[in-house]
């Protein structure tokens, strides 16, 4: 970081901690790579899941999941994509959610929804292949 | 300023008088459909989990997406799954620089929600006559 002579900010905003976080290039590269990953994950588990559970049986349903690699697939399209949705919502709560209790509230539920449910549908392909 | 009549500058744009073209409506409809998507993908989490709570979680659950209803929400989603693959590709080619002149990023638009409008169709079509289920 450059010194204080430097900057473009005012004392005042340095003070309050406005100005960038600092934290764009990261968000930026995160979205690029996730973004990758599900151009071949996605593609995959909606044809594979159309051709296999399409017919709504249950069983189809179990006999997909408990391929090793369907589940693997699955596990990681479901990580990568609940990843990429959750920064992808960050962007659109920023662009458009101005005050700031509706801001931070909507980024803290966009923060934990996923993680919540991704944890349960990961547990949930676990306890297909592994469960009793 | 000298040069064109006063009718014949630019306007400056304003909400109201954009014309829409067909990049802008491309990049709505690319957060829109990531919008849809991330509720889509909550419901493919309760989908699993209704997988694995057994089959008189799973049974209803695609009873509804075996209905009217239920395919329409499917369709929907493959066609956003295909819009948003298609425009999230044609956003990294345009991080790399390449294909922002205008010509070239409507040509790319319009390919993008023709492939959007055939993608669910084809699958559709592959379900429903391939003989495959």
């Amino acid at each position: 970081m450059s010194g204080p002579e430097r900057s473009m900010r005012t004392p005042l905003g340095r003070v309050r901690h406005h100005g960038a976080a600092g934290e764009g290039t990261g968000h930026f590269i995160a979205q690029r790579w996730t973004a990758i990953a599900l151009a071949l994950l996605a593609p995959w588990f909606v044809v594979n899941a159309a051709l296999s559970i399409g017919g709504g049986s249950y069983t189809a349903a179990i006999d997909f999941l408990t391929d090793p690699v369907n589940a693997v697939g699955v596990i990681l399209l479901v990580a990568v994509s609940f990843y990429h949705m959750a920064l992808g919502m960050q962007e659109i709560i920023a662009d458009y959610i101005h005050k700031p209790f509706s801001k931070i509230s909507l980024l803290l539920l966009n923060a934990f929804v996923p993680f919540v449910l991704a944890a349960g549908a990961v547990f949930a392909v676990l306890l297909v292949n592994f469960g009793a | 300023m000298a040069g064109a009549r006063p009718d014949q500058r630019p306007i400056s744009p304003h909400v109201s008088i954009w014309r829409w073209h067909v990049t802008m409506a491309s990049s709505i409809l690319h957060r829109a459909t990531g919008f849809g998507l991330y509720v889509a993908a909550l419901g493919l989490a309760l989908w699993l989990m209704a997988a694995a709570a057994g089959p008189q979680m799973y049974e209803p659950l695609m009873a509804f997406l075996m209905g009217p209803l239920g395919q329409i929400a499917l369709y929907l989603i493959v066609a956003a799954i295909a819009y948003h693959l298609a425009n999230g590709i044609r956003h990294l080619v345009f991080d790399t620089g390449a294909g922002l002149a205008p010509s070239e990023a409507d040509t790319t638009a319009w390919f993008v929600i023709l492939f959007a409008i055939a993608v669910p169709i084809g699958l559709w079509a592959l379900l429903t006559f391939g003989g495959l289920r």
